[in-house]
């Protein structure tokens, strides 16, 4: 691994994956990155450990459980930049709608009991499933983020600018080139 | 009824007092009326077969209530804390020493009664006990004398200005009614007193309601008005009450009505009652609430001078402000204006409350300081306490911590310490009171009052009210103390109304000088952020942008 | 007709006497951001984004209710009134639940262009997120609260151009809801003429259409100045 080249990484908390798959749907770019930086640890690559040191890191989704929350902090303190990436990450957006439904045993009663028809059963005493936090937040409501990219989900062309902008070390200016949803 | 028949009826009941041997005053305002003062009334009345025993109003140290005064000839003696079973004692004058308010007592003694001087004295529900006391005179002395912009002359020279907080001047304000065109006119009272900790005007309208008559009355004939309403709110039974039969006594007797006094000049009043909103003592609120609208407020200008009550121009002014015209009226400008400082004329009537000896109502001059006011008018802190801090204004106020008692209360000096004179309310802090938590207590209260039209002041409050929720909690981080902050700063200039653009005060006053006290429950507690060296990025604008400052764009 | 002429952000412009400064900034293409504000209905000041800063008043004025006067001096752009924009809009997104993926004026609402415009690309606030109820009674039309921004646009359409008055605000402060009749369901609403004009005006997705999916809500506001201009043409005939 050089120690040269900009380091990212990119995570997965409480969302659908489809920032990940707007990322993915940078097709050809995904080589030009490559060539310009690491991806050291990501849903897409095959990293188990966190690395110490990051550059920028881009964390999709709100933090909805224990997992969620451990993994943002782990990333926040080893990265030098932090981006909320998508519409969870910035506003906890679909994730956090389960907050209208109460605290994590109303969530958890309504999805797999009220609702079930095969089994009814709540989930909490398997300890491979991480317990649920009491409100899904969006992520600057725990740590210090750097950069908001919203967007349900950002376009690919817009994760193209910011990460190019940010690699040729300028802060990227979204006027225009956003929204919500 | 004419000037000549006042002066008659007012001589006649002064002879009906002296020929009186013993005359008997109950306090049948809303405090002593918690404390059971009508039992007392009872008893009295029991006690004194044939004697003159009659309700009156406020007399002042409503902590120390029921409060009686028991005249024989020309001696009067005043009992506090008096029970129905004590009645007959006091009647004899053969009481404990306990309940004897001592003549000398500073609570009195320190306190100059102008807006108040009938309170307490008259019996509120008749008109001729008003009258003997002098109520209307000024009146008739206006409509016989003065043309209408001399009145507003008067006025303004004698330098009274608007009680309900802002502190406008009043015969500025009386002025510009005057000179707005238009036929019909209207003049308001507004006695919508709501700031938690306030009574001033319920006891104005509770125990002297021809004394706010006769100010709408000159007011009227001075701004070219011939209808005026009073607004008071409705959990004020016992003024409403009072106020809806002094309209009816002095309109049935000709003091109101198509010929006030006999003259060419009419004037109607109406007595209209407030449904719970704080909001409404907003006069745009108020306006709209007695046209029969949901209280809300507009944007000012233009301001009811111009266009107000049904589209007409309309002088609005509060219960006390009102009160005080007809002693300038009757005693001259230059009376009133040598009382108080040079911005400041005549006297304010405060609601003492809190950690303090003695609460009540008191009048003084302006310019006393607070400290004369807590320690020698209401008798220093309780159970042996440091003093901390004396809220004034209510909601739209400020904490005043102890170093500045020594300040004459002004409305210049108040808002220099970043507080505001308000209507009145004053409450007294000890040592034990957690300043965090009385500014959360005032943001409840504009949260919960907040009519809902603006957003500032809609989701603002709610908003700054979790972040002192949160740091109450000691949950808070530097971030939320510095969000905190900033939302001050919008709400206090965004919001539509004074509700809204005076709701942060009780948080930055209290920050102002108690910022210790938010820090202690932070503890430099940051959000958590990277341990690495930052990346640093250039700005589009070419400097060095501060990467730990978020996505600003 | 007389004129009065002003400066706006260092330009003079001349207006109408009578006309707001919102007015008289749109006929020479100076934007300023509005919600509550549509052509055709009465001015309330209420969203409190087109406030600017007028010399010699020490409170920032809504351009929508302040009528020019001659000489005046005002600014609408400035990095304070940006900031309070900023943050009054945070304000609304955080008020009530604005999910704008799953919304069916999703790319077609006025907040959410509101937001883009100024920059607010995140809320520093907590999202209150309260619970409220979505009406579909009506046969045609649905009212979501969860997107509500009691902007009273609904409410003034109907009294003011309709003649229905059926929508009014209920409750104060954070509890201000908008209703129809007395808190009735839509659809049991004597009052609605189901003309669908509240529909059209409502800045964001609270109002809708049943048969709208996400997205799927485009709505015509600009009719309510065309209809209003109409009538006064007849009127003044």
């Amino acid at each position: 691994m050089s120690s040269t080249r900009p380091r990212l990484a990119t995570a997965w908390l409480g969302g659908c994956s489809g920032c990940h798959m707007s990322f993915l749907d940078l097709d050809e770019r995904l080589f030009d990155l490559a060539a310009a930086a690491d991806v050291l640890f990501s849903p897409v690559v095959d990293a188990k450990t966190i690395p110490p040191e990051i550059d920028i890191t881009l964390i999709e989704g709100a933090v909805a459980n224990e997992d969620n929350l451990e993994l943002l902090k782990h990333l926040r303190e080893r990265s030098r930049f932090l981006i909320a990436f998508g519409d969870c990450a910035v506003t906890g957006n679909v994730t956090a709608l389960r907050n209208l439904a109460g605290g994590p045993m109303l969530v958890l009663a309504r999805s797999y009991r009220d609702e079930s028809n095969l089994q009814p059963q709540i989930p909490t005493e398997l300890p491979v499933i991480p317990p649920l936090v009491d409100r899904v937040v969006p992520i600057h409501q725990v740590v210090q983020v750097d950069f908001h990219m919203p967007g349900c989900p950002p376009h690919p062309d817009l994760i193209w600018y910011c990460v190019t902008e940010l690699l040729a070390g300028r802060v990227p200016n979204l006027t225009g080139k956003w929204k919500f949803g | 009824m004419t000037e000549a028949e006042l002066m008659e009826c007012g001589e006649k009941e002064r002879q009906r007092f002296e020929a009186q041997p013993l005359r008997i005053g109950c306090c049948m305002s809303s405090g002593c009326l918690s404390n059971g003062s009508a039992a007392v009334l009872e008893a009295l009345r029991a006690s004194a077969l044939g004697s003159d025993v009659f309700p009156v109003g406020c007399m002042g140290p409503c902590s120390r209530g029921p409060l009686v005064w028991v005249r024989r000839g020309s001696e009067i003696r005043t009992y506090q804390q008096l029970r129905p079973e004590l009645a007959a004692r006091a009647v004899e004058g053969a009481i404990d020493p306990r309940h004897v308010v001592s003549p000398d007592d500073p609570f009195f003694s320190r306190q100059l009664r102008i807006v108040t001087s009938h309170c307490g004295v008259i019996n509120p529900e008749r008109l001729e006990d008003a009258v003997a006391g002098g109520a209307y005179r000024a009146l008739a002395q206006v409509l016989r004398e003065w043309e209408p912009a001399r009145v507003c002359e008067e006025l303004t020279r004698s330098g009274l200005r608007g009680r309900g907080g802002a502190g406008y001047p009043t015969g500025v304000k009386w002025n510009l009614v005057r000179k707005a065109s238009g036929g019909q006119k209207f003049v308001i009272a507004n006695g919508d007193e709501g700031d938690p900790g306030a009574y001033m005007d319920r006891a104005v309208m509770e125990s002297d309601p021809h004394r706010v008559l006769e100010g709408m009355a000159i007011a009227g004939y001075a701004v070219g008005a011939n209808h005026g309403f009073i607004y008071v709110r409705g959990e004020y039974p016992t003024a409403v009450h009072r106020l809806d039969m002094a309209v009816k006594q002095a309109t049935r007797r000709g003091i109101l009505g198509k010929s006030v006094l006999g003259t060419k000049f009419e004037f109607h009043v109406e007595v209209r009652i407030g449904a719970g909103a704080f909001v409404c003592g907003e006069e745009t609120a108020l306006i709209a609430s007695i046209e029969g609208g949901r209280g809300m407020p507009r944007p000012r200008p233009p301001y009811p001078a111009d266009v107000g009550l049904f589209g007409k121009p309309t002088l609005i002014n509060n219960v006390e402000t009102l009160a005080a015209v007809a002693p300038i009226c009757e005693r001259g400008a230059d009376w009133f204006a040598s009382i108080g400082t040079p911005t400041s004329k005549g006297t304010k009537v405060f609601a003492l409350s809190g950690a303090v000896v003695n609460t009540g109502l008191i009048e003084v001059p302006m310019g006393t300081t607070l400290r004369e006011i807590v320690f020698d008018i209401g008798g220093g802190i309780p159970g042996g306490k440091r003093l901390k801090a004396v809220q004034t204004g209510g909601p739209s106020g400020g904490c005043i911590p102890e170093q500045f008692l020594d300040t004459p209360v002004d409305y210049e000096s108040l808002t220099r310490l970043g507080s505001i004179m308000g209507s009145g309310g004053m409450i007294v802090m000890d040592e034990t009171s957690s300043m965090v938590d009385v500014a959360r207590f005032f943001m409840e209260f504009c949260r919960d009052e907040s009519c809902g039209k603006c957003v500032p002041c809609r989701v603002g409050t709610v908003q700054m009210h979790r972040l002192l929720d949160k740091i109450m909690a000691e949950q808070a981080t530097l971030e939320d103390l510095a969000l905190l902050e900033d939302l001050c700063d919008v709400v206090r200039h965004t919001s539509l109304c004074g509700l809204g653009q005076s709701a942060p005060n009780p948080v930055l006053s209290t920050l102002r000088y108690f910022r210790h006290e938010y820090e202690a429950r932070i503890q430099n507690r940051r959000r958590l952020t990277s341990t690495r060296r930052p990346l640093e990025l250039v700005s589009v604008n070419g400097s060095v942008a501060a990467p730990a400052k978020g996505g600003s764009i | 007709m007389s004129v009065r002429t002003f400066t706006l952000n260092d330009q003079l412009i001349t207006a109408a006497a009578g006309q707001s400064i919102l007015a008289a900034a749109r006929e020479h293409g100076i934007a300023i951001p509005t919600l509550c504000e549509l052509e055709g209905l009465s001015t309330v000041g209420a969203c409190r984004l087109c406030l600017v800063e007028v010399a010699g008043s020490q409170r920032l004025l809504p351009a929508c209710t302040t009528e020019v006067q001659e000489g005046m001096t005002v600014v609408s752009e400035s990095p304070r009134l940006k900031h309070y924009r900023q943050t009054i809009l945070e304000l609304f997104l955080a008020e009530r639940n604005h999910v704008c993926a799953v919304c069916v004026s999703n790319n077609h609402c006025e907040l959410q262009n509101r937001a883009v415009e100024q920059g607010v690309t995140h809320v520093r606030f907590d999202y209150l997120m309260p619970t409220l109820p979505v009406d579909m009674s009506h046969d045609r039309f649905g009212v979501d609260h969860n997107r509500c921004i009691l902007c009273t646009r609904c409410v003034r359409v109907c009294d003011e151009v309709e003649g229905a008055h059926t929508w009014d605000i209920m409750g104060r402060g954070f509890q201000a809801r908008v209703i129809t009749d007395m808190a009735e369901p839509w659809g049991d609403s004597t009052s609605c003429t189901s003309c669908g004009k509240c529909v059209q005006v409502c800045p964001t997705g609270a109002l809708f259409d049943k048969r709208a999916t996400a997205g799927g809500m485009v709505k015509q506001p600009s009719f309510v100045k065309v209809l209003q201009h109409a009538r006064a043409r007849k009127e003044s005939q």
